[in-house]
């Protein structure tokens, strides 16, 4: 079985959102964190005294999540499902294959690195 | 001889007492922006400049309708519910002392309009996070005449309250139990943060938190110590139980923190200085310093429950002003029944020292003055929530109040910034040279 990363790039105001959507997607190794970026949305206009300008990059949260190939559609379902609201600037998910996946404590690699302890 | 009566007001002036008051005005000015600090600290990162700029309207509010009408409505004449409108924008407001006072009559009003400034923006902690702040403006003016300075008529400027008897030295009936319970109607008119229940709402700076209370520490001398009007004993003994109170207050949060979560806590720190700094408000002058510091331990046991149990409830008070303001200001104004000492403030005896009748006082402005405020302000809001919409739309408190209601952020980064117009006086295309 291969080894996929899932990397979504969502609003952080549903950042919760889609840590709940994953957890009941059973998905539970992951990594998160804040980046700024542009996908089109429109710009922001802030003015600070006698400055103004316009604001291109939106604050996101990038997820990434390292899964084996069952778990890549789910994954994916619940990324849309936590972070879509419709509006422009909901962000992107992208599918890439993984070459290698260790798991630093034990070893394990690929499928064995990316399932989580317990299962 | 031809008295000129400039000089015969002059000699009635003390120019201790009036040195005194200047500065304390001062200090209860600067518990506004300390106020906007406090509850800055306490919201997330995306509210911060607009919770911080209600307490920035409010100075801006407040002291023009208190100069317009408020004043008046609250210091002219001794009319049971309301004052007259003799000294609509300031009229006869001089250099003479007001009546009673050994300080000019326009150092006495600049220091209550202090009083009106921060306890309309007390309120707004009610509301912050989700209100608009167009709508909070419309409030802050109206509620400052409706509910402040109406409650200061009844304890400060010779309404029914302080003529009837009841002992209010610094504010507990229109500062503290009006911003309160007016706090709470607020709440439940402008209604729950959409988050509210779902999500962790955590305070975001809580250095902003400590700054914030330790100001209004400092400003609350001037607050409680200015109250006397003058440099004598009542504000003298009220100074001194400004620093008695909360510490008493701080070693009771302590104690608890550690009951409940094996933890003393910095927030609760900074929340505790704010709650014994508000029970000894109507007290300051009235009590002994040994009874100050029970207040401040005693007094700290319901605020911190309803502290614990308000967030169980739905009602999002956000930032607890009617425990921190409305139940501290209650409690001390109550404590006044039992424990004022003629010995110590030449006025009136409590329960404690054979007078009853001061408790029954007292009981009946703890009834009137949350009543009154809570009636009104949830009126006065759903009126204005009938011409405007009170709060931001779904979609705007998730952006945050910053950017939305005033196009800027609190920790703008400069990242992806690109310029619109260059700041004045700068070139507009300045050369980039490669080194």
């Amino acid at each position: 079985v291969a080894v996929k990363l899932v990397i979504g790039i969502v609003r952080p105001e549903k950042a919760n959102d889609v840590l709940e959507a994953l957890y009941r997607a059973e998905v539970r190794g992951l990594s998160m964190s804040r980046v700024q970026g542009h996908g089109g949305e429109l710009d922001r206009v802030e003015t600070y005294r006698g400055t103004t300008v316009k604001v291109g990059l939106a604050e996101k949260v990038r997820f990434e999540i390292a899964v084996s190939d069952p778990f890549v559609e789910p994954t994916i379902d619940a990324l849309r499902e936590g972070a879509r609201t419709g509006e422009v600037g909901d962000g992107k998910i992208f599918v890439v294959p993984l070459e290698r996946a260790v798991r630093i404590r034990t070893g394990e690699t690929d499928v064995g690195a990316v399932t989580p302890v317990g299962e | 001889v031809i008295e000129l009566p400039i000089l015969a007001a002059a000699a009635k002036v003390d120019t201790g007492d009036t040195a005194w008051m200047l500065v304390a005005t001062a200090l209860v000015l600067l518990m506004t922006p300390a106020l906007g600090l406090f509850y800055a600290g306490l919201v997330r990162s995306k509210n911060t400049l607009n919770t911080f700029m209600m307490c920035v309207a409010a100075i801006a509010v407040a002291a023009v309708t208190w100069a317009l009408i408020g004043y008046s409505l609250a210091f002219d004449g001794d009319a049971p519910l309301i004052g007259g409108l003799d000294h609509v924008g300031l009229h006869d407001v001089t250099f003479e002392p007001r009546e009673g006072t050994t300080i000019p009559h326009l150092v006495f009003m600049v220091f209550q309009a202090t009083f009106c400034i921060i306890t309309v923006a007390l309120v707004s902690g009610a509301v912050v996070e989700r209100m608009r702040f167009g709508a909070f403006l419309v409030f802050a003016a109206l509620w400052s005449v409706l509910v402040y300075a109406v409650l200061a008529h009844w304890a400060f400027g010779g309404g029914w309250l302080i003529e009837g008897g009841t002992l209010d030295f610094a504010g507990g009936v229109p500062v503290e139990m009006a911003s309160g319970f007016s706090a709470l109607a607020a709440a439940l008119v402008v209604g729950a943060r959409k988050d509210y229940g779902r999500q962790a709402l955590l305070p975001h700076n809580g250095i902003y938190v400590l700054i914030g209370a330790g100001l209004l520490w400092f400003g609350w001398f001037g607050f409680n110590g200015g109250s006397g009007f003058s440099t004598g004993n009542a504000s003298v003994l009220a100074f001194t139980n400004t620093l008695l109170t909360p510490a008493c207050s701080l070693l009771m949060w302590f104690a608890l923190d550690l009951i409940r979560g094996r933890k003393v806590t910095a927030i609760g720190a900074a929340t505790a200085i704010i709650v014994g700094c508000v029970l000894i408000t109507p007290a300051g002058g009235f009590i002994a310093p040994g009874w100050a510091m029970l207040l401040g331990a005693v007094g700290a046991l319901p605020c911190y429950a309803v502290i614990v149990l308000r967030p169980r409830t739905r009602v999002d008070e956000t930032l607890d002003v009617l425990a921190a303001h409305g139940i501290a200001g209650l409690t001390g104004i109550l404590f006044i029944g039992f424990f004022a000492q003629l010995a110590w403030n030449d006025v009136a005896d409590g329960l404690l020292y054979g007078n009853a009748a001061q408790l029954g006082d007292q009981v009946l402005a703890a009834l009137a003055a949350p009543a009154y405020a809570f009636g009104v302000t949830y009126l006065l809001l759903r009126v204005i929530g009938a011409v405007m919409p009170l709060r931001a739309s779904e979609r705007d408190e998730t952006l945050g109040m910053d950017v939305v209601q005033h196009g800027e952020e609190a920790y703008s980064t400069g990242e992806g910034a690109i310029l619109v117009t260059p700041e004045a006086g700068v070139e507009a295309e300045v050369p980039v040279k490669p080194i």
